[in-house]
């Protein structure tokens, strides 16, 4: 038989305790949402660079301020299919002239990124799907730069450069 | 409601007047049917000879969709539920969804 104290008590603790999760759940939320979050990235398209299992952690803040540079990795949503993201470097920023050939071609074409957008290519130019084919991708998909690797911690730091000479700079 | 393709930092608020896989007619684009490209879709305003739409910048990419307007709540004397309805003329070409009629609100 419980006492009118034993249950009181309970239920206190018990909304006690859903305070404290609604509570963390929302300063997770907030961290998640606008600080930074953990990516386990698959795939063969970013390699050497990001090989398929490796855990990069990707910050929001520059896509909210739109500090997003070329030769960035960013994380973002697919235009073909919203549910999937993709990892890949930013090769152009609207305004850029960007390389629209493959490197084998004899006839060089290139293509200028329009307002709005920015030009996503992976590392791996011979075994990844990317603006090549679905043409700039509005900035607005941008979920996050790619800062450093966590995991595997043998390779754990920050990345490396484009290995490809596909970033046009005028300098 | 959707993040503008042109420009990150606005929403703009448009009809969604067809989806991924549906064929339409365009109003001023550079093509004159277009195919609703995987991931897509296609928006108009309702004002045809003054809107900012697919008409202009193509199909969007579905991920820019930030939210379903759903009720004007002001000004009060305009206080409504937005319905999904879509224009008779602006119906796709081809609806291959099997008795579904393509009309949606964004």
């Amino acid at each position: 038989m419980y006492s009118f104290d034993m249950i009181r008590r309970a239920v206190g603790k018990t909304l006690g305790f859903v305070g404290y999760t609604i509570q963390y759940g929302c300063i997770a939320h907030c961290a998640f949402e606008y600080i930074g979050e953990l990516v386990t990235c698959s795939g063969p398209s970013m390699q050497p660079t990001i090989t398929n299992y490796d855990v990069v952690f990707s910050e929001r803040l520059s896509r909210h301020f739109y500090r997003i540079e070329k030769g960035d990795i960013v994380i973002a949503k697919s235009p073909s299919d919203p549910k999937m993201n993709i990892c890949k470097r930013v090769i152009g920023l609207e305004g850029d002239k960007v390389c629209t050939s493959s490197p084998s071609d004899i006839f060089k074409t290139h293509t200028y990124v329009p307002k709005g957008h920015v030009w996503l290519e992976g590392d791996n130019l011979k075994n990844s799907t990317d603006s090549r084919s679905y043409g700039p991708v509005p900035y607005a998909l941008i979920r996050g730069r790619v800062c450093f690797k966590l995991w595997p911690l043998e390779k754990c730091g920050s990345l490396q450069e484009s290995p490809n000479g596909r970033i046009l700079r005028d300098d | 409601m959707q993040g503008s393709p042109k420009n990150p930092e606005q929403k703009i608020i448009k009809r969604v007047i067809a989806l991924e896989g549906d064929i339409i007619k365009t109003m001023g684009y550079k093509n004159r049917y277009v195919k609703v490209p995987d991931g897509h879709f296609w928006v108009e305003g309702d004002h045809h000879g003054c809107s900012f739409d697919s008409n202009n910048f193509g199909p969007v990419s579905l991920g820019l969709v930030h939210a379903r307007a759903s009720h004007i709540i002001w000004p009060l004397n305009r206080w409504q539920k937005i319905e999904p309805a879509l224009p008779m003329d602006r119906r796709p070409l081809s609806d291959w969804r099997d008795g579904s009629t393509a009309d949606k609100d964004d």
